[in-house]
């Protein structure tokens, strides 16, 4: 009895709309009611010929891709940088400072980006201007722009995944350590043999929440570059966006719910995909 | 000696290396503030100048006077509050029956929940969406807040931090003739203290910072969060730095101030919250 609350709450408002999206992606649907009708596949076929949507597809790949691996890279080396012991100290002030992008929500985060990455007067091109590079016009072009998002991305996250890994490198038991370092393994050694594969349960979970992060990526491309959002280039165009504009801005709902099955799909692929990755690595 | 100079000379480059990083986490937030209170003409100045000439709080008396930055942190507010104290007594309570009860049909429910747990609300918005229309919510707090109200991962967390209460301690109160409910207000709530807290953090600060789902069910302005208003602020203003400085500065001051004084806690809280999943 005490689950009816729950259950109601949460049949009605996730798993009914989680089939609801499927079955959708088969209709020709629009909110505005006229011709709605079973058209089987043909939402998907078009999908593929659909040039906008493969773009989208193919940006936030590439910006999962390095979202994922400069995040997951720079958080672990700043964790075991901090589990050092000569670094007790000062650990929790560091901590401090690398999660205020963390608890920031997305959008002021993106808006400071925004005018830190402005072409004429933001912050990094005067910075670059140090080192003889000539302006960018960060957020104009597409792939500075998807980089400008990546870079901006992985500044906010970084404090996050590096909190966990700390986490994980205290529950590693120190003897571990002292057993290597007698039977003479260094650095690296240690880390690829000792850490590595005892952090292997949290490595998994970042790189599987990083990659479902990344490929819903939404928020700070539609702050940072909305204005341009519409322009010819397709400027960073991503996944969830192409689904918010088919499905709220031209209301074909249908076409949308078959964009948001691929992107469930892959989801749930890639989701498994790392669990299988890690699980081989025995 | 050589191995405690190498000692120093590394704890030495692991300092620089983390202030480096550090400045650059701190810079955007500084440079925002200092922006904030630059008068337009010095905002658009090259080279920039990182101590205002001629500070003034112009900007944000311009931001309050254009937009109701308070409704928007007020709104914020009530769904943040709606949302955790929702997800709050929807996990423990299911926790608790899938920890502590056994009945019919439990474990596959379970897994239901779980595997869904991984499903993001961006791949289901649009059919959400028709639903909540259909109910006639679009452009109501209980609009935005329905799918936000249970948290399928909070369930399983409640559930690993309840499974460690000890059956006896139950058994024992039900032989003194408790009923469910009240095991579950006198006992059940009272031990999980820590862990409700650690879930109150996580879901009042994805509540905060949820974007595109009010973003979509709400375009009255009376209902706008901070994140939307502060967008729509933004799009207005979209080459006034110094005014968007100050709203967005107005957006992270309250949760900035809150991080700092529950620092530590919130910090665990996310970390454990977030390892259990």
């Amino acid at each position: 009895m005490g689950l009816l609350p729950t259950m109601l709450l949460y049949v009605l408002f996730r798993i009914f709309p989680i089939i609801d999206t499927l079955r959708r992606s088969f209709y020709s649907w629009s909110i505005l009611g006229t011709k709605n009708r079973f058209i089987g596949f043909d939402n998907f076929s078009k999908l593929f010929k659909d040039k906008l949507f493969i773009n989208s597809l193919v940006n936030t790949t590439h910006f999962t891709i390095l979202v994922v691996l400069f995040s997951f890279a720079i958080s672990l080396a700043l964790a075991i940088t901090l589990n050092n012991r000569r670094m007790e100290r000062f650990s929790a002030v560091y901590q401090l400072i690398y999660f205020l992008p963390v608890i920031t929500p997305m959008v002021p985060v993106a808006v400071m980006w925004k005018w830190i990455y402005d072409p004429q007067y933001g912050l990094l091109n005067y910075f670059l201007s140090f080192f003889g590079i000539s302006s960018q016009a960060w957020l104009v072009y597409p792939n500075l722009a998807l980089y400008a998002i990546v870079i901006m991305s992985v500044w906010k996250i970084i404090g996050y995944y590096m909190v966990i890994f700390l986490v994980g490198l205290k529950n590693i038991p120190k003897d571990y350590y002292d057993a290597a370092s007698i039977d003479g393994a260094v650095g690296w050694q240690v880390f690829r043999y000792i850490t590595l594969p005892l952090l292997r349960p949290i490595v998994l979970f970042v790189l599987v929440v990083a990659t479902i992060q990344s490929y819903n990526v939404f928020t700070q491309v539609y702050v940072m570059t909305s204005d341009i959002q519409g322009a010819p280039g397709r400027l960073v165009r991503v996944l969830v966006y192409d689904i918010y504009q088919n499905g709220f801005r031209y209301f074909k709902m249908g076409y949308a719910s078959a964009e948001s099955v691929i992107l469930l799909l892959i989801v749930l692929f890639l989701t498994v995909f790392v669990f299988r990755l890690m699980g081989r690595e025995d | 000696m050589l191995s405690t100079q190498r000692e120093t000379l590394e704890t030495g480059i692991m300092h620089v290396v983390l202030i480096l990083g550090s400045i650059l986490m701190v810079m955007p937030f500084v440079w925002m503030f200092v922006t904030s209170i630059k008068p337009s003409i010095e905002v658009l100045s090259w080279p920039p100048s990182f101590i205002p000439k001629s500070p003034t709080l112009e900007n944000y008396r311009t931001v309050f006077r254009t937009a109701p930055f308070l409704r928007y942190f007020l709104n914020t507010f009530l769904i943040s509050t709606i949302s955790t104290l929702s997800i709050l007594f929807t996990s423990s309570l299911s926790g608790f029956i899938f920890a502590k009860h056994r009945f019919a049909g439990r474990n596959v429910l379970f897994l239901v929940m779980l595997t869904t747990a991984m499903i993001p609300l961006e791949t289901y918005m649009i059919s959400l969406y028709i639903l909540i229309n259909k109910f006639g919510w679009i452009n109501t707090y209980q609009g935005v807040v329905a799918p936000i109200l249970v948290m399928s991962f909070g369930v399983f967390f409640m559930r690993q931090s309840i499974l460690s209460i000890p059956d006896e301690l139950l058994d024992a109160a039900r032989i003194d003739g408790s009923s469910e409910w009240r095991i579950y207000t006198t006992i059940i709530l009272p031990i999980s203290r820590s862990a409700l807290g650690a879930l109150a953090i996580f879901s009042y600060m994805s509540a905060w910072a949820f974007f595109i789902w009010p973003l979509i069910v709400i375009n009255d302005r009376n209902l706008y969060t901070m994140e939307l208003g502060l967008t729509m602020f933004q799009k207005r203003f979209t080459v006034d730095y110094g005014l968007i400085s100050a709203g967005s500065i107005i957006a992270v001051l309250p949760i900035l101030i809150i991080f700092l004084i529950l620092r530590k806690n919130i910090i665990e809280g996310i970390a454990i919250t977030g390892l259990k999943g």
